[in-house]
């Protein structure tokens, strides 16, 4: 397998190989030694396996959604049960899956060991987080089994404050805490980023990995108090009637949809960035090339997390919000959309002149660059005042913004583990299946989501339970997508965990990537390095690696 | 090849009974799918460039044909090419975009008003005229038609796919959207922003009818009173006419001609006097007090649904002269049905 000249895989001798004695995975054992970790990667660990759990709920109503809407009649469910249906499925996948996906998992585990230092800068802060986010879960869980929420994950008021009698407080309760925990992620990596990094790692010769992520983490410090306050407002006014947000007291409602959307729009920015950082490790290793444009690609991430502050209102343009003041916004929209463009071009032409193999994480990579161009498109879409007054509130809203999460980001977070899968366990997952299921995700979600892009056109409302039967065949190729999709998902949990015990060791360095990360063991120490490293080369420099493997062969030799 | 017949059938009504498109039946539909067309060219365009660069790139480099890469820097020609032509592209369909709201929401001068009020769960239209209607709304062809709309309780929004139009209908403000109906039909009209339960049975149908047919209708189904003497008959109940009786030593502003006036407050603006303000001015009275008069009128908030509102505000635009609100502060039984007066029914 590793000898074919199609494969940069490069494992060990499987007869002689075993995993390094000592490793962060069994450096302590019992329950407790991981509930009370400081060690950024095992927090890594617990909050892939708690993501991996919310997912998979997230998904359970979102299959269920389907499922009603494959005929027209609301036939399946009450209205209620399918509100909440929607609901549950926006809060789960946004708050507890989407926003902690890549940066509590793969950025929690890699950024120390990318920088050279042994942990984040607060490991116990990082531990609390993780707390936080069980918290926030916990009260999400705790929603639900007391009947639900059915104020959909925008939490509209004055819906959500004086008309629904359902669990708006815990639901609400769960998103402030879950927030903090977002919080206390983004400033542990800002702070690691500032502080910690090993003597020689200048800003420009981090991996663009780390620049994604501390891009997000600024918008996470920033944003999330926003949502706290907004929350805890929406809480107020149901409680003890406050008024802020009630015009009869005085109150604006449209003040709530401000507030909200100034965190909310950002948070898109924290969900999909993480993954342009994990897209830029893909393409380079694959194509053995350092990113094209780096600097380009380094500070569009920067521009993004900048002009993304400011352009929340996008979301009103029917609101009746001044004239005026939409077209600034659709400007700045506009604005916005330009980085994502320039990073798209600069992974496309780091392919050039490379030597492009495609391996598993590669192929989610072109899942993300075909899928993410329509998502950032079909915003442009969006951000054009005129346009967006046919297409707001239908399922093109509904289409585009799960191109860009799932089509992007869940792409992106896809192809980042099974990337670092290796690194994080020391055992390769089997390739066949690997790339069987990256191309039925794709399929099935390009059925999924394309015929959504028509039915909005046509005006479909979103969350809608029943729906004219005009729309229906454009409906029942979308649940058939999805079914697809489900089974593209599902592959991946059976093989990764299958692989934990049955997968082929995997060596220090099976991609042969020029990563900190991967010239150390896999799984690493607990302190990830042995010595300090000292750092005397740009990101993605392959004659350095080269150079560096010539010379440990004729050390050995 | 042979499909069966029966499946041949199926397949084909299946496909006649669904839609792909949605039909033009207004007269912005057209420059709004017109934008359409040019963002889904420009996205085709966007999608096989990078398709190209994708797979021509990875054909020509991938290892078997290129085993070893060639380091490259980047090229500052190519970033700025890549900045600047998407830049470009956006600030035209940001152009672009921008008249078509324009266009969308400023209504022309010479449209009819008609009211929607949005409630969990219905749509009720409120015609000048007098004519009410649930979760249908029967319009004129080939005139424009302005719509005046306000929620009860919740965030609706208001949406007819078919004519290209939406807008928030928000609790405490009117907002308006306006749309001139091209081809005689019915289209959907639907909720689009979440209410709730039933949020997807908020729906209806808007009735486009040809010039004669809409005199024929709106002649048949006029529930005999117009909004304006609604109205009247609700100024005189609830005893406005006491204060606001035009008479020099009266205790309230004279309300004849107001509306569409520039009127000088307590507090030293100036507001020119639209629905929007009428209505603030029944409900909040002691934040609207005009210059030279007492805030001692009281609020009529909770008092007064919506619909009393509209027909109010639609009472107090049409009020010319003071005569018939004396007239009727003499009379003992003020809330009987008032007499119609020529010109104040507006078909």
């Amino acid at each position: 397998m590793s000898t074919t000249s199609s494969t940069i895989i490069n494992l060990p001798d499987q007869r002689t190989a075993t995993l390094p004695k000592r490793n962060y995975l069994n450096n302590e054992h019992g329950l407790l030694s991981w509930l009370l970790t400081g060690d950024h990667k095992r927090i890594a660990i617990l909050y892939l396996i708690s993501i991996t759990f919310f997912f998979f709920i997230g998904g359970v109503f979102a299959g269920l959604i389907r499922l009603e809407l494959l005929t027209p009649q609301p036939d399946l469910m009450a209205s209620d049960t399918y509100n909440k249906m929607f609901s549950m499925h926006g809060i789960v996948m946004i708050f507890l899956f989407l926003v902690p996906s890549v940066p509590a998992t793969l950025g929690n585990f890699l950024i120390p060991i990318m920088l050279g230092t042994r942990d984040l800068a607060f490991p116990k802060i990082n531990l609390l987080s993780w707390y936080l986010y069980l918290a926030g879960g916990t009260f999400t869980l705790a929603a639900l089994i007391f009947g639900g929420v059915d104020t959909g994950w925008t939490f509209t008021t004055p819906l959500s404050t004086h008309y629904l009698n359902t669990n708006v407080v815990t639901a609400a309760t769960a998103i402030f805490i879950a927030g903090f925990s977002s919080i206390f992620t983004g400033l542990n990596f800002i702070v690691t980023i500032h502080r910690m990094r090993a003597p020689g790692m200048t800003w420009f010769r981090m991996p663009l990995f780390v620049w994604a992520h501390y891009a997000a983490s600024v918008l996470m410090v920033l944003g999330t108090p926003v949502l706290a306050i907004t929350i805890v407002l929406v809480a107020l006014e149901r409680t003890i009637g406050i008024g802020v947000f009630d015009p009869t007291k005085g109150g604006d409602p449209l003040l709530f949809q401000h507030l909200f959307w100034f965190y909310s729009h950002p948070a898109v920015y924290i969900m999909i960035l993480p993954g342009m950082g994990v897209i830029s490790e893909i393409v380079s290793t694959f194509s053995r090339k350092r990113v094209f444009g780096y600097t380009a690609v380094a500070f569009s991430s920067v521009a993004i997390a900048l002009f993304g502050f400011f352009v929340w209102a996008h979301h009103m343009f029917i609101m009746g919000v001044s004239n005026y003041s939409a077209l600034v916004f659709s400007l700045l929209t506009m604005l916005v959309a330009v980085p994502s463009a320039i990073k798209i071009f600069n992974w496309a032409f780091t392919l050039q002149k490379g030597s492009i193999t495609f391996e598993t994480p590669m192929l989610y990579a072109f899942a993300f660059f075909g899928l993410f161009t329509i998502g950032g498109m079909t915003g442009v879409f969006l951000g054009a005042l005129g346009m967006d007054i046919h297409l707001t509130e239908t399922y093109f809203i509904v289409a585009h913004f799960h191109y860009v999460m799932v089509g992007g980001m869940l792409m992106a977070f896809l192809g980042g583990i099974h990337f670092w899968w290796p690194k994080m366990t020391g055992r390769m997952y089997p390739e066949s299946f690997s790339k069987l299921s990256a191309v039925t995700s794709f399929i099935g979600f390009n059925l999924t989501f394309m015929p959504q892009f028509i039915l909005g056109y046509l005006g479909m409302p979103r969350r809608y339970h029943a729906y004219p039967a005009e729309y229906q065949v454009l409906n029942v190729l979308s649940t058939a997508g999805a079914t697809v999709l489900g089974v593209g998902f599902l592959l991946p949990l059976l093989y990764l965990t299958w692989s934990l015990r049955y997968g082929a060791i995997a060596g220090n360095n099976p991609w042969q990537a020029t990563g900190l990360e991967w010239q150390i063991q896999s799984p690493p120490l607990t302190e990830n390095f042995i010595e300090t490293p000292i750092v005397d080369h740009e990101a993605y420099d392959y004659e350095w690696l080269a150079h560096k493997t010539q010379q440990e062969v004729t050390t050995v030799g | 090849m042979h499909i069966s017949p029966v499946l041949w059938q199926f397949l084909v009504k299946w496909l006649h009974a669904s839609a792909l498109f949605p039909s033009e039946a207004s007269t912005i539909a057209p420059y709004t799918d017109a934008l359409y067309f040019f963002l889904l060219t420009i996205t085709a365009v966007g999608m096989v460039i990078v398709g190209i660069l994708v797979f021509g790139f990875s054909i020509r480099y991938r290892k078997e044909r290129h085993p070893v890469a060639i380091q490259v820097e980047g090229s500052t020609l190519l970033e700025a090419t890549w900045t600047i032509i998407p830049l470009a592209l956006f600030l035209v369909v940001f152009v672009w975009g921008a008249l078509l709201y324009f266009r969308i929401y400023n209504p022309p001068v010479n449209s009819m008003n008609i009211y929607v009020v949005g409630k969990q769960w219905m749509w009720k239209a409120e015609h000048p005229g007098g004519q009410h209607e649930i979760n249908a709304l029967h319009v004129p062809m080939g005139r424009p038609v302005q719509l005046t709309m306000i929620s009860q309780d919740v965030f609706h929004s208001f949406s007819i796919p078919d004519f290209r139009v939406k807008r928030e209908v928000i609790p405490g403000r009117y907002t308006t959207v306006w749309f001139e109906a091209t081809t005689p039909g019915t289209y959907h009209i639907f909720c689009t922003q979440y209410c709730g339960t039933k949020h997807s049975e908020m729906i209806g149908e808007v009735t486009v009818l040809t010039p004669d047919d809409y005199q024929r209708w709106t002649q048949g189904s006029t529930s005999g009173m117009s909004l304006a003497q609604n109205g009247e008959r609700l100024f005189a109940s609830m005893g406005c006419n006491s204060c606001h009786s035009g008479n020099a030593a009266a205790r309230g502003p004279n309300l004849a001609g107001v509306y569409g006036s520039k009127l000088q407050l307590a507090n030293g603006s100036e507001v020119l006097v639209n629905e929007a303000y009428l209505r603030d001015a029944i409900l909040n009275p002691s934040q609207h007090v005009t210059a030279g008069f007492a805030p001692i009128m009281p609020t009529y908030q909770g008092q007064v649904s919506e619909d009393g509102l509209i027909d109010l505000v639609e009472y107090i635009k049409g009020l010319q002269t003071n005569y018939r609100v004396q007239q009727t502060l003499t009379t003992s039984q003020s809330n009987q049905v008032a007499p119609t007066t020529p010109g104040m029914v507006k078909p």
